[in-house]
C-alpha cells in the first residue's frame, strides 16, 4: 500500500472520503463516547448532563430482567452456535461426498438465511403454536394427549428459538464450512487415504484444523448474529412469556422506548460493547503472539 | 480479515472435485448419506410448505384439518385479503403500503450506499492518505459494534438536523450501518487490481475522478453485483432500523408485518397472516433463487463482517 501512498496530499481523495470521515468519527467515535457518557448520567427522556457515577450500572445488575437477559444470551448462544457448528459441519461432509443435487440441496440449505429474521420467527411462531402447528397435527394424528408448547412455558422457550436459530442459521455455516472444506489442499486427502486414515477421521482431526480460517469465520459471523439478536425475539415470543427469552438487545431498545429510560439502555448497551471489545483484544493478541493470520 | 474473500471465492482443490471416494455401488454408507441429507432438507423446508398449503386454505379447512394436508378447495383469498384488505390496528389497507415504502427506502439505499462505498475503497486502495487507514480501521471496527450502542446517538444527530422519522433519515441510517462491510468489499476489490493499470491511466494525465468513473468503476461490477445483492436483501429484511428511524408514515414491509400479526384480536387470520409472510419473504427469496452462486458470494462477503 506504501508505494500507493502520494507524497502531496490527494485533495480530490479527501473530498472523496468525507463520508468515511463523517462515518468513523460522527458515528463510531463520538457516537459511541455519547452513549458511554449518557451512561454514567441520569438521562431518562431528554439528555441531562448530571454525572452520577457508576449508579446506572449498579442498578442495571441488580435488575431481574436484565439478568435474566445476560441468563438467556449465554444459553442462546451457547447452544445456537454449537448446534449449529455441528449441523453445519456435518452438512458441509455429507455434502461433500459427491452426491447428485448439491445444488438443489443447497439452495434448500441456505434458503432460510435469506429472509427476515422476523419472517423466520413468524414462520416458527406458528410451527410451534398449540393450535395450529406441530401439537395440533399430532392431535390431528390421534395422539390426543400430545402437548408441546414451547413458547408458552417460560422454561421452554428459549429452546423454541434456538431451533429457530438452527433452522436460520446451520445452512450458512454449513456454506462457509464446505468452502473451507474445499480450499483445503487435496494433496492431504490423498496422503490420508494412503495411510489407512478412516474417512471421518479425516474430516474430524485433518481437515477440520486445517480450515480454522472458515470456522473462525462461522463463529465470529454466529457470535454477531446472538449478541444482535433482536427480531427473531420480537416475532416469535416478544420477549415472553413473561420476560422469560429477554435479550439484551431487546432490553436495550425497550430502555429507550416503552421503559423511557435513556441512561439505564446506555449503560445496558455499553456493557454489550464489552464482550466486542475483549474479543477484539484477544484476537489481536492471538494474532501477535501465535504469529499466524487467524481469519475473522 | 482481509484474506477471508479470496479463500471463500476459491472454489476448491486442483480439479474442483469434491473429496469424497467415488461411489462405486449403493452402499449401506451412501444410503445413510442420502437419508441424513434428504431428512435436513425436509427440516429446512417444512416451515415454508406449511406457509405456502395453509395461505391457500381457508379458515374453516385450517381450523378443522391437518397443518400438513394439501388444501381442498385452494383458495387465492388469503392473499388478495394480505396485500389489499388485512389490518394493522384501525389501518385495513393490507400489506401493500408497506411493500411501496419499503421500496422506496432500499432503491435510494442501495443506491446511496454502493455509490459512497465504492469511492471511497478507490480512494482508500489509490490515493491513500496519512489518517487514511485510521478512518478505515475505524470503520472496520464499527462492524462488530452492536447497533445498540449507537442508536441513541444516531437518533440525536437526525433529530438535530430535523430527518428523525423521516424517509431522508432512514434511507442515511442504511446508509451508515452498510459502509463497514461495503467499504471493506471495494477496497479489497480495488486493491487486488494490478496497480499497472492505475499507473497507466495515471500516465495518460486521467484524474482522480476520471479514472474512477472511466476506469475503475466499469471494472468493478463484479463486487458491485454482489454488493447490491447484499445490501437489497439486507435493507429488505430489516426490521429495527425502519422501526426506529423510519416513522409511521414510512414503515417497511417488514414492520407492518410485524404489527399486523401480533395486533390480531380472536382467532389469527392464519390464512392471511401467512400469505403476508410469503410475500415479505418474495423479494429476497426471488434475489436469492435468480442469483444462486452470487448469493452464496455475498454471504462470503458478509462474513467479512464478522
Amino acid at each position: 500500500m506504501a508505494e500507493r501512498t502520494r507524497k502531496r496530499l490527494p485533495i480530490a481523495s479527501i473530498i472523496a472520503t468525507i463520508p468515511l470521515m463523517i462515518e468513523a468519527v460522527g458515528v463510531y467515535v463520538v457516537g459511541i463516547g455519547i452513549s458511554v457518557y449518557f451512561s454514567f448520567t441520569d438521562t431518562v427522556i431528554f439528555p441531562s448532563y448530571k454525572f452520577i457515577g457508576l449508579a446506572q450500572y449498579e442498578r442495571l445488575w441488580n435488575t431481574d430482567v436484565w439478568l435474566t437477559a445476560i441468563r438467556n444470551i449465554w444459553v442462546f448462544g451457547g447452544l445456537s452456535i454449537a448446534a449449529n457448528l455441528i449441523f453445519g459441519y456435518l452438512l458441509a461432509v455429507f455434502m461433500d461426498q459427491r452426491i447428485k443435487q448439491e445444488d438443489l440441496l443447497r439452495t434448500i440449505f441456505l434458503y432460510p438465511f435469506a429472509m427476515s429474521l422476523i419472517v423466520t420467527g413468524l414462520v416458527w411462531q406458528w410451527v410451534l403454536d398449540p393450535n395450529y402447528g406441530l401439537n395440533a397435527t399430532m392431535h390431528g394424528l390421534g395422539w390426543a394427549n400430545f402437548y408441546f408448547s414451547p413458547l408458552n412455558d417460560a422454561s421452554m422457550a428459549i429452546y423454541g428459538l434456538v431451533v429457530a436459530g438452527i433452522w436460520q442459521g446451520a445452512g450458512v455455516t454449513m456454506a462457509i464450512l464446505l468452502a473451507g472444506l474445499r480450499g483445503v489442499d487435496g494433496e492431504i486427502w490423498k496422503a490420508a487415504r494412503v495411510d489407512g486414515i478412516p474417512t471421518w477421521r479425516t474430516y474430524l482431526f485433518i481437515a477440520l484444523p486445517m480450515m480454522r480460517g472458515a470456522v473462525a469465520t462461522a463463529v465470529v459471523l454466529q457470535c454477531i448474529g446472538v449478541l444482535r439478536v433482536y427480531d427473531l425475539i420480537v416475532a416469535m415470543t416478544g420477549a415472553g412469556p413473561g420476560n422469560a427469552t429477554m435479550m439484551p438487545a431487546v432490553y436495550v431498545l425497550q430502555l429507550l422506548t416503552d421503559r423511557q429510560n435513556v441512561a439505564q439502555g446506555m449503560a445496558a448497551a455499553t456493557t454489550m460493547l464489552l464482550p466486542v471489545l475483549l474479543g477484539m483484544i484477544a484476537i489481536a493478541l492471538y494474532r501477535r503472539f501465535a504469529g499466524k493470520a487467524v481469519t475473522a | 480479515m482481509t484474506t477471508m474473500a479470496p479463500t471463500l471465492a476459491a472454489t476448491g482443490r486442483v480439479d474442483g472435485e469434491p473429496f469424497g471416494l467415488r461411489p462405486r455401488s449403493v452402499t449401506i454408507g451412501r444410503v445413510g448419506i442420502y437419508a441424513f441429507l434428504i431428512i435436513s432438507a425436509i427440516f429446512f423446508l417444512i416451515p415454508l410448505y406449511v406457509m405456502v398449503i395453509t395461505s391457500l386454505k381457508g379458515m374453516p379447512e385450517i381450523l378443522a384439518g391437518n397443518v400438513l394436508s394439501l388444501p381442498q378447495s385452494p383458495t387465492i383469498q388469503p392473499w388478495i385479503d394480505a396485500w389489499l384488505h388485512a389490518c394493522t390496528g384501525r389501518d385495513c389497507s393490507g400489506l401493500s403500503p408497506g411493500f411501496f415504502n419499503s421500496v422506496k427506502i432500499t432503491v435510494p439505499a442501495v443506491i446511496v450506499s454502493i455509490g459512497i462505498a465504492s469511492l471511497t475503497g478507490y480512494a482508500l486502495s489509490f490515493w491513500s492518505y496519512k489518517g487514511a487507514n485510521v478512518l478505515f480501521g475505524i470503520l472496520v471496527f464499527g462492524a462488530f459494534v452492536p447497533y445498540q450502542v449507537v442508536v441513541y446517538p444516531i437518533i440525536l444527530g437526525l433529530r438535530t438536523v430535523h430527518l428523525f422519522s423521516s424517509l431522508p433519515g432512514i434511507i442515511i441510517v442504511h446508509t451508515i450501518f452498510g459502509m463497514p462491510v461495503l467499504v471493506l468489499l471495494f477496497r479489497n476489490f480495488y486493491a487486488g487490481l494490478p496497480i499497472e493499470l492505475f499507473k497507466a491511466a495515471r500516465v495518460d494525465g486521467a484524474s482522480f475522478w476520471q479514472t474512477f468513473f472511466y476506469i475503475m468503476l466499469p471494472m468493478s461490477l463484479p463486487i458491485t453485483v454482489v454488493a447490491l445483492i447484499l445490501q437489497v436483501t439486507g435493507i429488505w429484511n430489516d426490521f429495527l432500523f425502519g422501526v426506529i428511524y423510519a416513522g409511521r408514515a414510512n414503515w417497511p414491509m417488514t414492520v407492518q408485518l410485524q404489527n399486523m400479526v401480533h395486533t390480531t384480536q380472536g382467532v389469527p387470520a392464519y390464512d392471511i397472516n401467512m400469505a403476508a409472510t410469503i410475500i415479505t419473504a418474495a423479494v429476497p427469496l426471488i434475489i436469492y433463487f435468480v442469483s444462486g452462486r452470487w448469493f452464496v458470494r455475498g454471504i462470503a462477503a458478509g462474513a467479512v463482517k464478522g
